[in-house]
């Protein structure tokens, strides 16, 4: 298996179904709750018992079109229909969708590269059981019977359809981890993967760079991390691209990855199997958010990922793509207030980025924060005890100078300094000769040797200069 | 006027709906269908460029209800009208394929 990436292009669009955060299912008044003991979150509509009636949860496309207008889409109009098809998962033997009509039309998710991705539409349906296979080790093929659950049966779920602009297994990563930021910012989803409240299928095809017809394409399902979906992409990209090369042609089918031995496998593919006979669900009448209810929601919606990330790389002065993990911590009011209180924009972003990874650093007081940023760019603290300093606030909430003084921080006298230096350069001629002739491995050497001689007060940088200064 | 129904449109819906059709039911229905969309075809031959597209004869939208949870049904009582009941599951035979 190989995958020349000169030469080839993969191109994947991503179907993800999102559980929906709401008390009870869509269409009835069942419990919409992960777990629990098999088949108790039932009534007669999850079980599709006679006379059962659905009746929209008015919650759930309250959620909708929260998700609708934060990936920028049309919410409009919109009709369920019928999926009629026979599994045991669903008692009723159809699914309650949307086809023709969807909630959500037309939209985009900027990623945290600045790339942005089409969405084509997001609709609404219900979930179905969950079936576990009995005998033969699990698999499906083998299995001497199934037992159902119906605890899932019903929970609303969007899906949210995304168009074939990614072009890497990185993208569709990104794209998936933007979309989960944006699920759980409007308070959608809990976006977690592991318990499939968030569910991923994945389109791939590949094309020689330059074509532009999209190739023949799979769909790769059981896709649980976003690890797993890189693996997934790349595993079938390569197979699709080694067929090409072997003159045979990629088949449009339905595979399963298997996380075991990184393959995706076919899936025995049922006769007719995408005729589903959609047709205008009888039971259940038209949506219609209008547009008092989408701006009222439109209103409401807290500030999105990607408009954190340019406010706080437009404020700051750093870059995008350096401020996007600052943003996926929460850190960006953190670190504008410190910044508003007089930080250095660029060391206050720095520290967010690579010190305040803890999860109680939201908690930071701004003006402690600033202190420190503060004390750090004015000499009075090392870029290593600013650090420590750092670390320890997060842990008491304590003040900066306050930690820096019982820690013994101070800031050296620049002469002091200079002699630890002197003193060092002239009890090691050799190591100075090659110091002086280039050799940039030595440098830690005079580095080390400062810093114990000052108990690790002395600034790194400070030393190096120095050095520098010295061999003139 | 669209092409008239043939008992093969038939047969292919009918398995789709899971339905065994003997060859005069077939026959019988194919006709019966074909009437249908004939009279469905009278429809077609009005001017409606100027009325919606309904989905259901009643002018209603947004119907409702208040995300509470209910009652559930009681699941030994549930279980007790299955065929066959495992560990607080339904047993079902043996499923060929994924769910689509």
């Amino acid at each position: 298996m190989s995958f020349d990436h000169d030469a080839w292009e993969i191109v994947v669009g991503l179907e993800v179904h999102t559980e929906l955060l709401t008390r009870t299912k869509l269409f009835s008044s069942a419990i919409n709750e992960f777990g629990g003991e098999p088949n108790t979150h039932i009534d007669p509509l999850t079980l599709g018992l006679p006379g059962s009636l659905p009746v929209l949860n008015e919650q759930a496309v309250e959620l909708a079109v929260r998700v609708g207008l934060a990936l920028n889409c049309t919410v409009q109009r919109s009709v369920f229909a019928r999926k009629n098809y026979f599994y045991p998962d669903l008692p009723k033997d159809y699914q309650i969708s949307q086809f023709d009509l969807p909630i959500c039309a037309e939209g985009s998710l900027e990623l945290p590269n600045g790339k942005v991705v089409g969405i084509e539409r997001a609709h609404l349906e219900e979930d179905t059981g969950k079936s576990t296979h009995v005998g033969g080790g699990g698999r499906i093929h083998d299995a001497q019977h199934s037992l159902v659950d119906y605890n899932r049966a019903g929970v609303p779920l969007l899906e949210i359809v995304g168009k074939p602009d990614l072009r890497s297994a990185e993208d569709a990563r990104a794209y998936v981890a933007e979309l989960r930021s944006v699920l759980v910012a409007v308070g959608a989803s809990d976006g977690k993967l592991e318990e499939g409240s968030m569910r991923v299928d994945c389109n791939v095809s590949v094309r020689r760079r330059g074509d532009t017809e999209l190739g023949t394409r799979c769909e790769i399902k059981n896709v649980n991390s976003l690890r797993s979906l890189g693996r997934a992409i790349e595993y079938e990209a390569a197979r699709q691209v080694d067929l090409i090369e072997a003159g045979e042609r990629v088949r449009q089918q339905t595979r399963h990855w298997n996380e075991d031995d990184g393959r995706t496998h076919t899936l025995r593919s049922k006769e007719e199997a995408d005729d589903y006979r959609y047709f205008p669900e009888p039971d259940l009448v038209e949506v219609d958010p209008g547009p008092e209810w989408v701006e009222r929601v439109r209103a409401a919606l807290p500030m999105l990922p990607a408009a954190r990330r340019h406010r706080l790389s437009q404020e700051t002065g750093v870059p995008l793509e350096r401020v996007a993990l600052v943003v996926e911590r929460g850190l960006d009011d953190l670190c504008l207030a410190a910044v508003g209180h007089g930080a250095d924009p660029e060391r206050t972003v720095t520290h967010a980025e690579h010190n305040l990874s803890d999860a109680r650093a939201g908690e930071l007081d701004p003006a402690h924060f600033a202190a420190l940023v503060t004390m750090e760019t004015g000499g009075e603290l090392t870029a290593t005890q600013a650090k420590t300093v750092l670390a320890e606030m997060v842990e008491t909430g304590g003040a900066p100078a306050e930690i820096a003084a019982a820690k013994g921080f101070e800031a050296m006298d620049s002469g002091e300094l200079e002699g630890i230096v002197d003193g060092l350069i002239a009890a090691h001629p050799d190591e100075w000769q090659r110091y002086c002739e280039g050799d940039g491995k030595i440098t830690g050497f005079f580095v080390g040797g400062v810093m114990k001689a000052t108990g690790g007060k002395a600034d790194g940088k400070a030393v190096t200069a120095l050095l520098q200064a010295r061999k003139g | 006027m669209a092409e008239r129904i043939t008992t093969d449109d038939v047969a292919k819906v009918a398995h789709l709906a899971r339905l065994a059709l003997t060859p005069d039911e077939l026959e019988t229905f194919t006709g019966q269908l074909a009437e249908i969309l004939e009279h469905a075809e009278d429809i077609a031959a009005l001017d409606l460029a100027a009325v919606e597209p309904m989905a259901r004869p009643v002018p209603l939208v947004n119907v409702f209800r208040a995300d509470e949870p209910g009652e559930p049904l009681d699941r030994d009582e549930v279980l007790a009208c299955a065929p066959v009941a495992e560990d607080g599951q339904f047993r079902v035979p043996p499923v060929l394929g994924e769910a689509p």
